[in-house]
C-alpha cells in the first residue's frame, strides 16, 4: 500500500469559538451575542487533519508540524495537537494579523509554511464553524503555487512523489492522484481523531508560549523566575516557537485588515426566535393567506 | 466595451448546467439591469458548445466558452488558470459562483491569484453605495454580500470596495431560476486555451455519482413528518403535499423508528442535513438532534398540537393544529389556487 520515501506533513489549525454550540446564555432576547460564554475550542475538520496527517506519518515515517495563526490563548490547540501526537507546533501572533480575512490569512500561513520549508504535504480542515468559508485552503495553495486536493476523505496510495486521494463530493466521489509537494483539505468523514494520549500529555504539559510562564510560575513555584522556566523549557524541547510577521517575512499591505480585500459593511443580529415568526390559525382562511405570502416571496411557485 | 460586467461560473455535468449556475445567472440579469452592464457566461469544457445557447436562454448576454479536452471534468488548476488569463484580460466587475463542491474549491483558487476580495456562501446580493469614513469617498454601485455568519447567528453584509471582480459564491436553491427564454438572442465568444505541464499535475482516476432514488440535499421543498404523524394514511398527506410542492418527503428520527418511513429519508444530526426553500414539519416535536439538520430552511411551516413544540420557536409559521386536519386544508388551496391560475391562463 505504501512504498514512500518519509513525507513532511505541515498542518494548518484554529482555534474557534463554538458556535455549533450556541445556547440561549450566549443569544440574548436582543439578539446580542455573549461572545464570552463561548468556549474555544480546537476547529473540529482541523482535528481530522491533524489526524490523517498522523497515520501518514505512521504509513511512511516523516514529520507533523502544526501550525496556527492566532492569539497567544490558541497555544491550548498547539499544546493538544503535541498531545496527540505532533513533532513541532508554531504560534503566528502579531498584533498586525487582527481583523484579517480568509485572503491576508492564508498570505500569512503560506509564509509561515515557506518558512518551515521542506514540506511534502501541507493539510488543514476542509473549513472552520466560525466562518464556514472553506476558502483558506485553497487560497493557501494557491500563494505556494502548489495544487489543492478539497474535500480529502481518504489517502489512498502514497508513493515517493505521488499521493493517491479519495474526495467526498455531494453527489459522489472522485479519486486523484497528485504531484508533491500539495494541499489537502479534509472533512469530517476521513478519520476519528485520536485523543490526547496520556503519556505524550505527562510529557509535555508544561509546554508554553512566553506569554503563559507568569502563570505557570503560579502553578509551579520551584521556577524563581520567567529566565529560569524559559531554560527548563528550551532544555526540554517545551517552548512553542511564536513567529511575528516579522519574524516570517510578511509583507505589511498584505497582513491583517490592510491585507483584507473585504470589509463588513453591517452586521445583522439573528434572534433565534425569529421575529418574522407568525401564529397562523388552523383554517381555510389562515392558510390560504399563508400560501399567499409564500408564493409572493417565490418560496412557493 | 466587457468592462463592468457581471460574470457567473457556469457549472455542468453529464451536458447539464447545475441550478444554481441558472439562478445566478438571473440573479447577475437583475443586478445588471440596475447598473446598466452585460451578463456574460463563464463556461469552460469540452464539447460543451450545445449548453451556451443554455445560458443566455436564462438572461445572459455573452458566453465565454473556453473548448478543451483537459476541460472536460471540473479540475482546480486548468479551471483556475482560464479563468484568471481571462478576468486579467476583460476585467469583469462582479463574478458569481454556485456554492458547490467544486464552486467553492474554483473561487477562492482564481481570488487569492487575482487578490480580490471574495465572500462565501451568500444568501443573498444587492447592488448599493459603500461610504468609507477614512477616505470620505462613497462607492457607487457596491455588490452587497450578504452571508450568515458566526454559526448562523448573525448575518453579514460584506463589500470589497478596492479590489475586482467582486467574487463571491452564492447558496444553491436560494436565488429563483429565472424561466428560460429559447429566443433570446447573445453572443457565444469561443476560446482556445493552452496549459502547461504544470497544470496537468493532478489526474483524475475516477469520478462516481451516487444514484438515488431520493435526493434531499438538492429538494427545494421538504414536508417532514415526526411522531405526530401516527397512521401511513397521514403519511400519504405528506407525500401528496410534497409532490404538489415539488419536494421530497422527509422524517425525524421518532417517524423512521416507527417503521413508517424507511431511513433514507431521515433529517438530522444522523440523518441528512438539508437546507430548502420551504421546510414543512408536520408533528415534530424539534429535538435539537432534528433541528440541527433542517434549521438553515429558508421558510419553516410547523404544525404540531403540542404549542409547546421546540420547532415552533424556529418556525417562520406556527399552526397549532393536527396534522391529519391542517394537512388537507393546505393541499385544497395549492390545489384551488392551480386551478385559478389555469382559469386564468
Amino acid at each position: 500500500m505504501t512504498d514512500s520515501r518519509p513525507i513532511n506533513c505541515v498542518v494548518l489549525v484554529k482555534q474557534v469559538p463554538d458556535t455549533h454550540n450556541v445556547t440561549g446564555e450566549v443569544m440574548s432576547k436582543d439578539g446580542t451575542m455573549n461572545r464570552g460564554a463561548l468556549p474555544a475550542i480546537f476547529n473540529p475538520e482541523d482535528l481530522n487533519a491533524l489526524e490523517m496527517a498522523l497515520e501518514i506519518k505512521e504509513r511512511t515515517g516523516g514529520t507533523v508540524t502544526v501550525v496556527t495563526m492566532g492569539p497567544p490563548k490558541a497555544a491550548n490547540i498547539l499544546r493538544d495537537s503535541l498531545f496527540r501526537g505532533a513533532d513541532k507546533v508554531v504560534l503566528l501572533t502579531d498584533r498586525r494579523f487582527a481583523g484579517a480575512d480568509t485572503l491576508a490569512t492564508s498570505y500569512v500561513l503560506k509564509c509561515a509554511v515557506e518558512k518551515l520549508g521542506g514540506y511534502d504535504l501541507v493539510l488543514a480542515g476542509r473549513q472552520a464553524i466560525d466562518g464556514d468559508t472553506a476558502q483558506v485552503g485553497p487560497q493557501t495553495a494557491e500563494k505556494l503555487g502548489i495544487p489543492q486536493i478539497t474535500y480529502a476523505e481518504q489517502v489512498i496510495e502514497i508513493t515517493g512523489d505521488k499521493i493517491t486521494v479519495q474526495r467526498a463530493l455531494d453527489h459522489g466521489s472522485e479519486i486523484v492522484r497528485c504531484t508533491f509537494p500539495c494541499l489537502l483539505t479534509v472533512v469530517n468523514t476521513a478519520n476519528t481523531p485520536r485523543p490526547a494520549n496520556v503519556r505524550r500529555q505527562m510529557e509535555r504539559k508544561l509546554a508554553a508560549v512566553p506569554s503563559e510562564y507568569a502563570a505557570i510560575r503560579t502553578q509551579w513555584p520551584d521556577f524563581e523566575s520567567d529566565e529560569a522556566l524559559d531554560a527548563y523549557l528550551t532544555k526540554h524541547d517545551l517552548k512553542i516557537p511564536v513567529w511575528s510577521a516579522d519574524d516570517i517575512g510578511a509583507t505589511e499591505g498584505s497582513i491583517g485588515l490592510a491585507g483584507s480585500p473585504t470589509q463588513v459593511h453591517k452586521v445583522n443580529f439573528v434572534v433565534l426566535e425569529s421575529t418574522e415568526s407568525k401564529t397562523i390559525p388552523a383554517n381555510a382562511e389562515g392558510i390560504a393567506a399563508m400560501i399567499a405570502e409564500l408564493v409572493h416571496e417565490y418560496i412557493v411557485g | 466595451m466587457t468592462a463592468k460586467n457581471i460574470w457567473v461560473f457556469i457549472e455542468h455535468t453529464d451536458d447539464h448546467i447545475a441550478e444554481v449556475s441558472l439562478e445566478l445567472v438571473g440573479k447577475a440579469r437583475e443586478l445588471a439591469d440596475q447598473v446598466g452592464s452585460e451578463v456574460v457566461g463563464f463556461l469552460c469544457g469540452h464539447n460543451v458548445e450545445v449548453l451556451a445557447q443554455d445560458v443566455i436562454a436564462h438572461g445572459a448576454d455573452r458566453v465565454i466558452l473556453a473548448e478543451h479536452e483537459e476541460l472536460a471534468l471540473y479540475r482546480t488548476l486548468p479551471y483556475a488558470r482560464v479563468a484568471i488569463e481571462e478576468i486579467k484580460k476583460r476585467e469583469p466587475e462582479i463574478f458569481l459562483i454556485g456554492g458547490t463542491p467544486n464552486g467553492r474549491d474554483f473561487a477562492p483558487r482564481v481570488a487569492s491569484a487575482m487578490k480580490c476580495g471574495l465572500t462565501a456562501d451568500c444568501t443573498d446580493l444587492q447592488i448599493g453605495d459603500y461610504y468609507v469614513k477614512k477616505e470620505d469617498k462613497t462607492y457607487k454601485n457596491l455588490l452587497f454580500q450578504i452571508r450568515p455568519a458566526f454559526g448562523g447567528n448573525l448575518v453579514a453584509t460584506i463589500v470589497n470596495p478596492h479590489t475586482r471582480p467582486q467574487m463571491a459564491t452564492v447558496r444553491e436553491g436560494v436565488m429563483r431560476k429565472p424561466a428560460a427564454d429559447a429566443a433570446r438572442q447573445g453572443v457565444v465568444e469561443k476560446i482556445t486555451p493552452t496549459f502547461d505541464a504544470k497544470d496537468l499535475v493532478l489526474e483524475v482516476l475516477s469520478h462516481q455519482f451516487r444514484k438515488s432514488t431520493i435526493n434531499l440535499k438538492d429538494a427545494p421543498v421538504i414536508v417532514a413528518g415526526g411522531a405526530g404523524v401516527g397512521t401511513a394514511d397521514e403519511f400519504a398527506l405528506l407525500r401528496e403535499l410534497a409532490n404538489l410542492l415539488g419536494g421530497e418527503v422527509g422524517a425525524s428520527r421518532a417517524a423512521v423508528d416507527s417503521g413508517l418511513i424507511e431511513k433514507v429519508h431521515q433529517i438530522g444530526q444522523t440523518g441528512t442535513t438539508v437546507r430548502p426553500r420551504l421546510y414543512v414539519a408536520a408533528g415534530i416535536s424539534g429535538a435539537i438532534q432534528h433541528r440541527a439538520g433542517m434549521d438553515q430552511s429558508s421558510k419553516i411551516i410547523a404544525i404540531n398540537t403540542d404549542p409547546n413544540a421546540p420547532m415552533f420557536q424556529i418556525a417562520h409559521y406556527r399552526i397549532v393544529g393536527d396534522v391529519g386536519e391542517v394537512l388537507p386544508l393546505i393541499i385544497k388551496t395549492l390545489r384551488e389556487r392551480a386551478m385559478d391560475q389555469r382559469e386564468a391562463e
